[in-house]
């Protein structure tokens, strides 16, 4: 079935959306959350389990004290208040990705509560409410067979691999967000990307939406202006920044029409799907399992000491937005100028490339210039183009010493890219450098005036213009590794003309 | 009046996957109600300034540090397993439901 879905333009003239994000993080622990299995992604299946994370009788979880204090630090850079008592509970349901038929999580006393992030959207700043930050352990991997390879729906049999069940999992949920308006799907992913940034600064995972250890999901419900909250949807397998994006609007737009044709929306989970960007239900929570939630007997109270906290919060390293104005600063940009370097996402890339020796100006034009374009061009992410920027750094000094012009140093870039190796090993390889030697220069000068001979003369009697075609000639003959200016001046003066 | 419901036993038995006849349903009725009223009358001796317990050792914090520890080999992880497929856990579909998280 497929309805004619509104114009966004009408749906935020007519409704007022609320938006909420329930994010998970993979910790960057070398153990699990209750066991000492490693963590590392992939492995053969079954092979990082024990007895704990498989639920066997008699075993019994010990709380990961580096996950604590990961917790922790992404509460207080969350401007949250750490609990002084709390505990973990167990969730009972009944689903092979835990082996325990619960999983080990915090309920009514989560760890971090009641904080904030503030985000900038389109230059102004959205202070984003923080409801809680828990931690709880994550689930096996489910391979469906039989049937539609992967799909639940026909699969016959179920796979599992338990050797991610157990890795310590943080779930950060927002408050709801009211009054973004036609904004709500940027300010979602502005949200989204600062909170990665701000999890990655505390080095406490690798935060990799690709690879699961970011995961989101997203709260949408659209009101009448004056009139209360409506009925929320929460949509799943949002699985990039672009997708949290469109997930808030296909569903604004969903929910619309389904409003705007008289119907009322379920409470329901949805499915997001790349390929299309829209969303499909799922369970839907009127129906919803009873988790059957108590406090876990088998593991102790957290009682953070405050002394420890204290001296966690004053170790928390500058964060995202306070860093980020520090290097405009520095960089001396404008407000629009670092909004490019941000959407552009070479933040990192660009400090790297100035610590590495290249001046500001020079870093952002490389990055923001010839490697944006082939980024955007092969649909890559900057950072994973191909270029370091140490290399860039090396370039742009090769730049400078002379030794390569804008037009050599691009193909020298391409080289890079192409993983031919450093700047330096390519101008070698390739013969790139440009040609500084004065005598050979000299020779292909004399041959163009001897080849050019009217419009030698032209130059000689006073038309200094007439040059560049002379000047075009040795670049041609030197097939373009001569510096310009450094032949224009030589034919000059071969040619007994001042400049 | 009775501290669980017959409809709460049949409630509790299909969260937890359990096929519960009608016979069975009026016999573990009965028998739950007893038990929970026996372990109600805690209740009568515990005073307003008395919090519910949920652990009886007065400890808090035990925590371990970040180090890894031997894990099973995959043939002894899966030696108890009813069934195994591609070094993995094989069990039955179960539609209609969702991951925890």
């Amino acid at each position: 079935m497929t309805t004619t879905l509104p114009a966004y333009d009408e749906v935020v003239a007519r409704y007022e959306p609320v938006i909420g994000l329930e994010t998970h993080v993979e910790l960057g622990t070398r153990t699990k959350m209750f066991c000492g299995c490693p963590t590392d992604f992939g492995g053969e299946p079954n092979t990082r389990v024990c007895p704990v994370c498989l639920g066997l009788p008699g075993s019994l979880p010990v709380a990961n004290k580096a996950a604590i204090e990961a917790t922790i630090r992404i509460g207080l850079a969350l401007n949250c208040s750490i609990a002084e008592w709390c505990r973990f509970a167990r969730k009972n349901y009944f689903y092979p990705d835990m082996p325990k038929n619960f999983q080990i999580s915090q309920y009514d006393e989560p760890l971090c509560v009641d904080g904030y992030l503030d985000v900038e959207v389109n230059g102004e700043t959205v202070r984003i409410g923080i409801e809680r930050v828990h931690l709880e352990e994550d689930t096996g991997k489910t391979l469906h067979v039989g049937g539609a390879t992967g799909r639940i729906h026909g699969a016959t049999e179920s796979l599992v691999d338990y050797n991610r069940a157990g890795i310590p999992l943080v779930e950060i949920v927002t408050k709801p967000i009211p009054g973004t308006g036609a904004l709500a799907p940027e300010v979602a992913r502005a949200y989204v990307t600062e909170l990665r940034d701000v999890i990655r600064s505390l080095g406490v995972s690798d935060v990799r939406m690709e690879e699961g250890s970011l995961r989101c999901d997203v709260n949408t419900s659209l009101n009448l202006p004056g009139e209360e909250w409506g009925t929320r949807t929460e949509t799943k397998n949002v699985n990039s920044l672009r997708s949290v994006e469109r997930a808030v609007r296909s569903e604004m737009l969903r929910q619309a029409s389904v409003l705007d044709a008289g119907g009322r929306i379920t409470q329901e989970t949805r499915h997001f799907h790349e390929d299309t960007g829209d969303t499909t239900p799922g369970r839907s929570k009127e129906t919803a399992t009873d988790y059957r939630y108590f406090p876990e007997p088998d593991l102790v109270p957290l009682a953070p000491d405050p002394a420890w906290v204290a001296e966690l919060k004053a170790a928390l390293p500058e964060l995202p937005r306070v860093h980020r104005r520090r290097l405009q600063e520095q960089w001396g940009l404008s407000d629009l100028d670092m909004q490019s370097v941000l959407n552009a996402g070479a933040v990192e890339l660009i400090e790297q490339t100035v610590a590495a020796g290249a001046t500001p100006a020079a870093a952002r034009k490389w990055w923001l210039g010839e490697l944006s374009r082939r980024a955007n061009e092969t649909g890559r992410e900057l950072a994973d183009i191909g270029a370091t920027p140490a290399q860039v750094a090396e370039l742009q000094g090769l730049v400078d010493a002379g030794k390569l012009n804008d037009k050599l140093a691009r193909v020298v870039l391409e080289g890079v890219v192409a993983g031919e190796g450093s700047p330096t090993e390519i101008m070698t390889n390739r013969n790139l450098e440009v040609v500084s030697d004065t005598g050979a220069l000299t020779a292909a000068v004399d041959e163009a005036i001897a080849a050019n001979a009217a419009i030698a003369d032209k130059v000689r009697s006073g038309k200094v213009a007439a040059a560049g075609a002379l000047v075009g000639a040795v670049m041609k003959s030197t097939q373009g590794q001569a510096d310009a200016k450094t032949v224009r001046e030589l034919i000059l003066a071969r040619l007994g003309v001042e400049g | 009046m009775a501290a669980i419901s017959r409809e709460e036993v049949a409630h509790l038995a299909r969260l937890s996957r359990l096929a519960v006849t009608e016979e069975e349903l009026d016999t573990f009725a009965g028998q739950l109600d007893v038990i929970l009223q026996a372990v109600a009358q805690v209740g009568t001796v515990a005073a307003a300034d008395i919090p519910p317990t949920s652990h009886s050792v007065p400890l808090t914090n035990v925590l371990r540090e970040d180090v890894e520890t031997p894990c099973l080999t995959p043939e002894e992880a899966l030696s108890g397993a009813p069934d195994v497929e591609e070094q993995r856990f094989r069990v039955p579909r179960i539609l209609n439901e969702d991951l925890a998280s």
